[in-house]
């Protein structure tokens, strides 16, 4: 592997691992307050996709598609709070697992039912589907910069949330005792639906950015569920830290996997969670 | 006691179409009775020891997709050699993926099994020679002197006794202290641990139990429809199967039992209605998971008071 390629994939994989950060993060802190295993946590990156198809054909730009679907997509992580998460919240993880899968089940049909079951493609927005040259023979494409940049902004945002703001203290304060949080008068209600409508809109917007990289097919949302589980599982649950360690991780053994064996790409990120199970059974920083 | 004379019918009344020939019943219950092998043996580890496993699909595969190399590369076909390889794989793949999933416990486990699940998915799919999407047909099925298994009563004989045995040998194992242990292990395992049981053992043994039965019900599927694929492996046949589970009631053997015949027939008829019917499943689960969820069997009890 020459060295231009070497870091090709290297910046792949960072991108990568970044954009599965905002799906990990939104799952691993609506475990970690709300106590909700949410299997349904892929189809909002699904759902996400397929905005940023209908909404950008519709308007012509891929922007105007993320300002008008992120707001949706928050009315859809309301909504499906208030019918269903909220009645999990004193349930056991069976019934958790079961109701979130039937929610999958009925995305799915929804989606097919809206759009089809054909694979669209989103156009990259015009400035950025320049290439920036990468040694002698590779090129990276600007688009993929750009997701990686955005994704880091998220971040950085969020850690600002969670560390700086009233919000952020009362989401720390709820992930480490929920109950005393609401003996102190504060609306234990209104932050869990604020915190899960924030988490669906990260993996909506996840979505939304990735649809130009990976196409917009069904079940896209499966995939990235289960690597995000595979992420909070390397990161520890609950902690944020981690899930940008393990999401970093995850996208770097996913894309040297696919170079270096081909045959068993997707074998490598089991093989490195297995050995986080080995050596750290509670995840890197849980 | 009044339990045991209704499950007796019950087989009795599953053995009869053995004797009918008739292939569309033969197949569908054949193929129900399967199912309950499958949700009892997972109902062990749900409803008895407390794991919400979503691998069990995986070793379900491994015993399909291994019948049907046996019989393809290495024309062994049979049983009394490839069904106990197909069972020790089974086992061996719960030994390890077990091993590793349950050092995990609650949420991660479930997490760790349904990753491994999806690996497994994965290689099935991907690995040259499987067949990809469409999966492998099994050449030649179980074979044994006169009793040809790709006969459908023959296969369907066999689930049967498959069926009783599995059921017979879940409430001795659930009736011996092993099975005591586990309901202990559920309730506060904590406390077993601190009564000097190693607590892991037993839920690894549970485990490993569990993952050999899949495989039974593995074995059986692939010798009854002659044809395996990945899409049996996948997550959403594990997430079906718990449903199936719960709808039934968990930690009642008969009750997934009940759950899985049921869940047959509304599978059969309800694809021949609509083409969505995964919307339809999926507003059952959520039903189920808020309105009963102690499945069938907990509206039993509660009209026997």
């Amino acid at each position: 592997m020459t060295l231009s390629l070497f870091a090709l994939q290297l910046l792949n994989g960072v991108e990568y691992g970044l954009l599965l950060f905002l799906v990990a993060s939104g799952l691993t802190l609506v475990f970690g307050v709300l106590g909700v295993l949410n299997f349904a946590h892929g189809s909002f990156y699904m759902l996400g996709a397929y905005l940023a198809y209908w909404l950008s054909a519709r308007f012509g730009s891929l922007w105007i598609a993320i300002a008008v679907g992120v707001p949706l997509m928050v009315a859809v992580g309301l909504l499906v709070e208030k019918l269903a998460i909220a009645r999990l919240y004193a349930r056991d993880h069976l019934s958790q697992v079961l109701l979130t899968y039937g929610l999958v089940l009925l995305f799915n049909e929804l989606q097919s039912y809206a759009f089809g079951n054909d694979v669209q493609s989103v156009p990259t927005p015009a400035p950025l589907s320049i290439r920036i040259p990468l040694g002698e023979a590779q090129t990276w494409p600007a688009y993929r910069v750009f997701t990686a940049v955005a994704c880091l902004v998220l971040a950085a945002a969020m850690r600002q949330v969670i560390l700086r703001t009233r919000f952020g203290m009362r989401v720390r304060a709820g992930a480490s005792n929920a109950e005393m949080v609401s003996a102190l008068g504060i609306d234990i209600r209104r932050l869990f639906a604020a915190l899960f409508a924030a988490g669906t809109a990260l993996a909506a917007l996840a979505g939304m950015l990735a649809a130009p990289l990976t196409t917009v097919y069904p079940g896209m949302g499966e995939g990235v569920l289960i690597l995000s589980f595979v992420v909070v599982v390397i990161g520890g649950i609950g902690s944020i830290k981690g899930a940008f360690l393990g999401a970093l991780l995850v996208g770097l053994s996913d894309v040297f996997g696919k170079v270096l064996l081909p045959g068993f790409a997707s074998a490598i990120v089991y093989a490195v969670m297995a050995a986080v199970l080995v050596l750290r059974p509670r995840g890197l920083l849980g | 006691m009044k339990l045991r004379v209704l499950l007796a019918a019950g087989a009795l009344a599953l053995l009869a179409p053995a004797f009918s020939g008739d292939r569309f019943w033969l197949q569908f219950l054949g193929k129900a009775m399967i199912t309950c092998i499958f949700a009892a043996s997972l109902d062990l580890l749900v409803g008895y020891a407390g794991l919400v496993s979503l691998a069990h699909a995986a070793f379900f595969g491994i015993s399909a997709y291994l019948l049907a190399g046996l019989s393809n590369q290495l024309a062994l076909v049979n049983p009394l050699l490839t069904l106990p390889i197909c069972l020790l794989a089974a086992a061996v793949a719960a030994l390890v993926i077990g091993w590793l999933s349950l050092r995990a416990t609650g949420v991660y486990f479930i997490m760790v099994t349904l990753a491994f699940t999806q690996m497994l998915y994965y290689f099935f799919n991907d690995a040259p020679g499987l067949g990809g999407s469409d999966g492998l047909y099994v050449n030649d099925r179980p074979r044994l002197g006169p009793l040809d298994f790709a006969d459908r009563p023959t296969a369907y004989a066999g689930i049967w006794i498959a069926l009783v045995v599995t059921y017979l040998l879940l409430t001795r194992v659930l009736r011996a202290p092993f099975g005591r242990v586990l309901v202990g292990i559920r309730s506060n395992e904590q406390r077993m641990r601190s009564l000097g049981f190693p607590t892991p053992r037993y839920k690894l043994v549970a485990f490993v139990i569990a993952g050999a039965l899949a495989g039974l019900a593995g074995y059986l599927d692939a010798t009854l429809y002659g044809f395996v694929n990945p899409a049996q492996v996948g997550w959403r046949q594990s997430g079906l199967l718990l449903m199936t589970v719960l709808l039934g009631g968990k930690g009642t053997l008969y009750g997934p039992m009940i759950g899985a015949l049921l869940l047959t027939f509304i599978e059969h008829y309800g694809e021949q209605v609509t083409t969505h019917w995964n919307a339809i499943v999926g507003a059952f689960v959520i039903a189920v998971v808020l309105l009963m969820p102690r499945g069938i069997a907990g509206l039993l009890r509660g009209a026997r008071g």
